[in-house]
């Protein structure tokens, strides 16, 4: 789970744009709430499949699933990304 | 070439009456229509309503072209959000030599883009773009910000269709405001409901939903879908022809999307940020949907509504 949250940490250092360095959120810290803009959540959703190459079920493409790291991890866990 | 989406039974039955009463000109391209008098006069008096509604809050005018620098298309991000609705200005660069080869391809109606460039300007996709850089230009805003009516002009958006409610150029009358985020979505929430009013006193069957954008691909769902959860959109949709009711009218709070591309801020301190928010009226949509509801002869359609228009 640590190597899964890592890389989904570095993809939302590169991607999501956030007002607050993303080392001092928790993993279930709201990423809009520090500052990750709709058009960045798009670009953090693009760099997860990229770097996973996994693609996220069209019912996982909302909002509350680039919610926080932890939601996340439980979309990619659920497309068949190992933990 | 965008694919050409057919229209209902109904709504090309719709066009063909509206083109034999005169109000539309066929121009021999899905969604590029003139138009007759019967539709400018209904037109013009529809946007002479909201004029009206306007002025009580003393707006600032702007008036800019149909066309837009690329470049601030560009700093958008339209072409990330919606790549399919984009119609970009291209022009020939050549010598006479290519001039003739160009011309020969066009006389025969063959391919003839091979000597054309891109150049600064696109057509216009949405009424209050231009306003964005224009306020923040000028500096930080006063506390309370600005209302500018940005006028109905002509913009565009290739899809080419045959519903006569889907137009690739057609006229948007925006209205922008810029400042607090309290202040804008207030304001957005107050015209809402104005404009239902609007609408209603012309006799449509008027009714506001939360909407999103047409946005693009995989990408697009999840604006949209995050658009939609924080209610960033409001539509008045009101029945013109096919199986669903048509929007008309648009209300959207863009929170700092604009703001943080151009550096609008606000005067003061601590976060200073500006929202922005804006409406837009499809004048032709709305023409449509009135000689939907009261006919094709505007001499039979009810005496009030022809005075609340002016016809």
């Amino acid at each position: 789970m640590d190597e899964m949250n890592d890389q989904i940490r570095r993809v939302i250092r590169e991607h999501g744009h956030l007002s607050v360095d993303i080392d001092s959120l928790a993993d279930d810290a709201d990423l809009y709430q520090a500052g990750m803009a709709s058009h960045a959540s798009v670009n953090v959703m693009i760099a997860l499949e990229d770097a996973f190459d996994v693609e996220f079920l069209d019912s996982m493409l909302k909002r509350s699933v680039f919610e926080s790291v932890d939601s996340i991890a439980q979309a990619l866990t659920e497309v068949g990304v190992e933990a | 070439m965008a694919d050409f989406r057919p229209g209902t039974p109904d709504q090309e039955e719709f066009l063909r009456d509206l083109v034999g009463a005169g109000y539309l000109i066929e121009s021999g391209v899905p969604g590029v229509y003139g138009r007759g008098d019967a539709f400018e006069r209904v037109r013009l008096g529809f946007d002479a309503k909201v004029t009206a509604a306007s002025e009580t809050e003393s707006p600032e005018h702007m008036v800019f072209p149909p066309l837009l620098p690329r470049r601030q298309m560009e700093d958008v991000g339209y072409l990330k959000s919606f790549p399919h609705l984009a119609c970009t200005v291209f022009a020939f660069e050549g010598d006479e030599e290519q001039a003739a080869e160009q011309e020969q391809r066009a006389d025969n109606h063959e391919d003839w883009s091979g000597h054309q460039r891109m150049t600064d300007l696109v057509l216009k996709p949405a009424a209050c773009y231009p306003v964005y850089p224009a306020v923040a230009a000028r500096g930080a805003l006063a506390p309370g910000g600005v209302m500018v009516d940005a006028g109905g002009t002509y913009v565009f958006r290739h899809e080419p269709s045959g519903d006569p409610a889907r137009l690739q150029a057609f006229h948007q009358r925006e209205i922008v405001r810029i400042g607090e985020p309290e202040t804008v979505v207030g304001w957005r929430n107050r015209w809402r409901d104005r404009s239902l009013e609007l609408l209603r006193s012309v006799g449509l069957d008027a009714t506001t939903d939360v909407a999103s954008d047409p946005f693009f691909g995989r990408a697009g769902r999840l604006l949209a879908r995050s658009q939609r959860s924080q209610e960033l959109k409001f539509e008045v949709v009101v029945p013109i022809a096919g199986p669903e009711p048509t929007a008309v009218a648009s209300f959207n709070y863009h929170q700092d999307h604009f703001s943080s591309v151009y550096g609008i801020e606000m005067d003061g301190d601590g976060d200073t940020t500006a929202h922005t928010a804006c409406l837009g009226f499809g004048l032709e949509r709305i023409t449509l949907a009135l000689v939907r509801a009261h006919g094709l002869d505007q001499d039979r359609w009810p005496a009030a509504v022809r005075e609340e228009l002016g016809l």
